[in-house]
């Protein structure tokens, strides 16, 4: 059954879900109350989809491996009949795979309980499964075999394992959010890509890079700059190593986003280097009506001649002439990436595939692709010649699609947008947060620059918006979100009701900075108390409203009320704010209402000089280095 | 900032305190020897200034890293490689242009860069900086910086810290939580066993790593600032670096410098040592038994038993180069170079070779074979 086919049927299931989400629609409008999308859907929630992430043969073809990111399997299917050989569980939420240079070891990189899982492809199990750093999300092990590198995604750097043991030598510092790792062809070179954009001044342009590694020395020899970059996904080489692709998000984020035309909030790109190229170049692959949204898995054919990368948002892989591109690129002095019809002269088919593609692998002849649809757990099986999906493998699991799976689905997809150009997770990469902030249009331009939140854990914290205006998820998600974004036709009430059931149900990741047992360190202990307490060290009783309990109080870390904290500025249509949730506060950098405090310490250090956001100016410093420390558990 | 200040001041009194100044107590230098001097390093000097490419030729630090030379100079980070110099400067994300401490990450190969206004790491190019409104560091006038293991230990005007690298906390050490009296740390070195810390006023600290407890060393009796009778204890309040190496702890102080084995101390003074001045800036230990001195008055050279001193003359600015054998003898050796300035700053090894940081210029020390 084609992705097509499969679409038809669910939308059958969508239409009578939609029947019955109508008549609850109705009835609380009459009963006065709003729609509570957490409310309509019961146990059939409970269902655990495949959702493959990245897909990956064996050195000799036979083997096509899936990473199942929502099952937590690694599945080994017949490459030549996709008949399953074994499903291999692994650690929770695995985010990255590769083969030993031999094939005959598996790692995934498990990334929600920061462990790798290194399978024997010959007993095709599970040998061992190693401790790693924050949020593993990579892994790739030198062709020696010798030592291993893990992109850690929270710590933001590449750890170097022991290959044999899983010993962890070192760290490098790699860019915030280190995601995605990429061998070059003779295994001297590693390159590694981050997904939020590192620090740099407020309201300037965010900054990305490409850490390239020396693989035998394990030491960074270089940082490749991204300028205008914040989401920074795969990379590949030719086999001759002669060129080099990158999947990234170009974000608009300093202009109002006042219009969508030529690609209003983000440009769709690839960084191109290597010896081909000559000083790297970032090509877009938009074109005027028709988007690339969300890039992220790169393939290059092994004669050279396609670059294959999926867009999640658009739900498509856009096929690269290279030739076609180097042309283009020798001949039209950079920057060229706002325009938006030089794509027309590279980009040479674009392939309809299933939900939110991600990764994607090529057999060693080149003439097919597989493309592992996340949000519909299928495979496609792309013709390279024809550039047509040959056929669709459906992997095993629930076929329903429950509203939890249809919100994931539009919170993912490009398609409700104008010109099918954004999604949800562009701004929220991996249903998370961008590290940027934005001038919305509909509190004037210039207006009320707001930094991104993180979506986990929203539940029980609204009202939402920085300035509390939106009461509720639908109303956030929905007509401000179709309005202000989208500049589109409305959600239909059931697809807007599934959305918001899948933001309010996210779960959040485990806190890297608890101990087990949810036990506090003495610096945290000692920041609790600080974050507790009543009176200041003068014994001057601190007024309810300005102690960090009251505000930030709760399990989310916020009453939900409004509050004057003194951090208006000029641009500001106000000064009350709603009290943030302090939900993985430690990652979710920068702070304030407008991103001006680049870090926690600078909230209090630079942003309250008179005391208003807490009574905090009679802390010495390393009293407030203990409050940090405390919030970083939350 | 006391350093930086007072050695801002010296050299702006120029030549005349730099190029001529009175010699302390000098031996005498024998005019025949029977017997030949010891055997010591013999170096020909290159030197560096903003004529060959550095940024400026106040060095404060410098820091071997394979073939690479890293200075931090008053105008800026500078890195020699490949016989150019590349200069990092605020524009490139450096906390301040005033660069007074560097350490190297040898496993990773970032280099830590103390400044005036802030701490410093350079990874692979890119330049991250952590203030006291930024960070939880402490003080932004970072006098010293050393790293081991996942931590890196700072020493500021405002006490200790330390950076775990793997959590991205900050400790901070300070009055309320070690023996310090004041917090005015001036350096730090830090490795697997012991972390030490030269404290201006408050003598040594010691944190052992094992037991994460803390240990002062300073005057012995107490109420005075110098010890009192010779190698009764640490041999001055005022300390301003320190070298832990092979077990043995070398201490520098404005006056006068000392060993300590764990039990026993060893002062060294200008009247009892081949030191050429009391005012060391800066100590590194070799092993065990070997030292280089940073002094205001020349660098010196201890192997154990004997001294060699390198400088520009006193009297006359020529390269010079004398040696202290056990008996207290001093012979001048022959030289046709010396470092840039005899106020030294700051030393590092490459091999067999020495770089100097100096108030005026950086020496590469070229070790020459007899």
């Amino acid at each position: 059954m084609t992705w097509r086919n499969q679409t038809r049927v669910r939308a059958g299931m969508v239409a009578l879900l939609a029947l019955l989400a109508a008549a609850l629609f109705a009835v609380a409008l009459l009963s006065g109350s709003p729609v509570r999308a957490d409310e309509h859907r019961g146990s059939i929630e409970d269902v655990d989809y495949a959702s493959p992430l990245e897909v990956m043969l064996s050195p000799d073809g036979a083997r096509l491996y899936v990473l199942c990111q929502q099952s937590e399997e690694v599945r080994v299917l017949d490459a030549a009949t996709y008949a399953v050989i074994r499903n291999i569980t692994v650690g929770r939420v695995p985010r990255g795979f590769s083969l030993s240079p031999d094939g005959n070891r598996l790692f995934v990189a498990n990334s929600w309980d920061d462990t790798l899982s290194v399978i024997d492809t010959t007993a095709l199990s599970v040998v061992a499964t190693w401790p790693v750093g924050s949020e593993p999300s990579s892994v790739v092990e030198d062709q020696a075999g010798g030592r291993l590198f893990v992109a850690n995604r929270i710590s933001n750097d590449v750890a170097v394992l022991d290959a044999q043991t899983g010993a962890e030598e070192k760290r490098l510092l790699a860019g915030r959010g280190s995601s995605y790792l990429a061998l070059s062809p003779d295994g001297a070179r590693l390159y590694a890509t981050h997904v939020y954009p590192n620090a740099s001044p407020h309201r300037t342009a965010p900054e990305s890079e490409i850490t390239v590694i020396d693989v035998a020395r394990a030491v960074v020899v270089d940082r490749m700059p991204l300028h205008a970059i914040a989401g920074v996904f795969h990379t590949a080489f030719s086999t001759d190593g002669r060129l080099g692709v990158t999947a990234e998000f170009h974000p608009k984020n300093l202009v109002p986003l006042a219009h969508l035309e030529h690609g209003g909030a983000f440009e769709d790109t690839l960084t191109v280097f290597g010896a081909d190229v000559g000083k790297p170049v970032e090509v877009p692959l938009d074109e005027l009506e028709r988007y690339a949204s969300q890039p992220f898995g790169v393939a290059i054919a092994p004669d050279k001649s396609r670059i294959y990368i999926t867009s999640g948002g658009s739900e498509v892989v856009t096929v690269v002439d290279v030739q076609r591109l180097l042309r283009f690129i020798h001949a039209h002095p950079a920057p060229f990436v706002q325009d938006l019809s030089a794509s027309a002269n590279y980009v040479v088919a674009r392939i309809a595939v299933g939900h939110n593609p991600r990764g994607l692998t090529l057999t060693r002849d080149g003439r097919t692709l597989f493309v592992a649809n996340r949000l519909d757990d299928t495979i496609s099986v792309i013709d390279t010649r024809t550039n047509r999906v040959a056929s669709t493998i459906a992997l095993a699991g629930p076929k329903i699609v429950t509203a939890r799976r249809h919100g994931e689905q539009t919170f993912y997809t490009a398609r409700q947008s104008f010109q099918g150009q954004i999604g949800c997770a562009n701004c929220h990469i991996d249903s998370t947060f961008d590290g940027l902030t934005w001038n919305l249009e509909p509190d004037g331009f210039g207006r009320s620059i707001v930094d991104n939140k993180l979506l986990e854990g929203v539940k029980d914290t609204e009202p939402y918006k920085w300035t509390g205006t939106n009461p509720n998820i639908p109303t956030e998600c929905g007509p401000r979100t179709e309005k202000y974004f989208w500049r589109s036709e409305n959600y239909d009430d059931l697809t807007l009701a599934d959305l918001a059931f899948y933001v309010l149900t996210m779960q959040t990741r485990p806190n890297r900075w608890k101990l087990p047992g949810n036990e506090l360190t003495p610096p945290q202990e000692r920041g609790k108390a600080i974050f507790d307490r009543t009176v200041d060290k003068f014994k001057k009783p601190i007024p309810e409203y300005n102690r960090c309990s009251y505000c930030h109080s709760g399990p989310k870390g916020t009453n939900q009320k409004l509050f004057d904290v003194g951090t208006r500025k000029p641009t500001d249509n106000g000064s009350l704010l709603k009290a943030a949730p302090l939900t993985e506060i430690a990652l979710t950098a920068p702070y304030l209402h407008d991103g001006s405090a680049r870090s926690l310490e600078e909230i209090w250090t630079v942003y309250n000089p008179e005391d208003k956001h807490g009574r905090t100016n009679d802390l010495t410093k390393d009293e407030l280095n203990d409050l940090i420390e405390y919030l970083r558990t939350r | 900032m006391k350093k930086f200040l007072i050695t801002v001041l010296l050299a702006a009194a120029g030549s005349t305190v730099f190029g001529a100044p009175a010699p302390s107590a000098p031996p005498q230098v024998a005019a025949a020897r029977q017997v030949p001097a010891p055997q010591m390093p013999e170096f020909r000097f290159e030197n560096f200034t903003t004529a060959n490419g550095l940024p400026d030729n106040h060095v404060f630090a410098v820091l071997v890293d394979g073939d690479r030379i890293w200075a931090g100079t008053e105008n800026g980070l500078a890195v020699y490689e490949n016989h150019s110099w590349k200069t990092y400067t605020t524009k490139d994300g450096l906390a301040h242009r005033a660069v007074l401490s560097l350490a190297l990450d040898r496993r990773t190969g970032d280099v830590w860069a103390g400044t005036m206004a802030g701490l410093s790491r350079i990874s692979g190019g890119r330049i991250d900086s952590f203030t006291q409104l930024n960070s939880g560091l402490s003080n932004d006038v970072v006098y010293g910086v050393s790293v081991e293991g996942e931590n890196v230990w700072v020493a500021t005007a405002a006490g200790g810290c330390r950076l775990n690298l793997r959590t991205g906390q900050w400790t901070l050490y300070n009055e309320r939580n070690t023996p310090m009296v004041e917090i005015w740390t001036y350096g730090v070195s830090a490795t697997p066993t012991k972390v030490y810390y030269a404290v201006w006023g408050s003598g040594v600290l010691e944190y052992d790593q094992k037991s994460a407890r803390w240990d002062k060393y300073d005057d012995p009796d107490g109420e005075n600032e110098m010890v009192l009778f010779k190698d009764q204890g640490l041999i001055h309040e005022i300390v301003t670096s320190v070298s832990y190496v092979d077990n043995i702890l070398w201490a520098a102080t404005y006056f006068g410098d000392s060993r300590y084995d764990g039990r026993y101390w060893h002062n060294f003074l200008t009247k009892d040592s081949g030191l050429p001045s009391n005012f060391t800036n800066f100590i590194k230990g070799v092993d065990a038994k070997r030292a280089w001195f940073c002094t205001d008055k020349g660098l010196a050279y201890f192997d154990g038993v004997n001294w060699a001193v390198y400088r520009p003359s006193s009297k006359d600015g020529k390269p010079e180069m004398t040696v202290r054998d056990a008996q207290g003898k001093v012979a001048p050796i022959a030289v046709t170079s010396a470092p840039a300035h005899n106020y030294v700053l700051g030393i590092d090894f490459q091999g067999d070779d020495i770089w100097v940081a100096t108030a005026k210029g950086l020496s590469h020390g070229i070790r020459q074979q007899k």
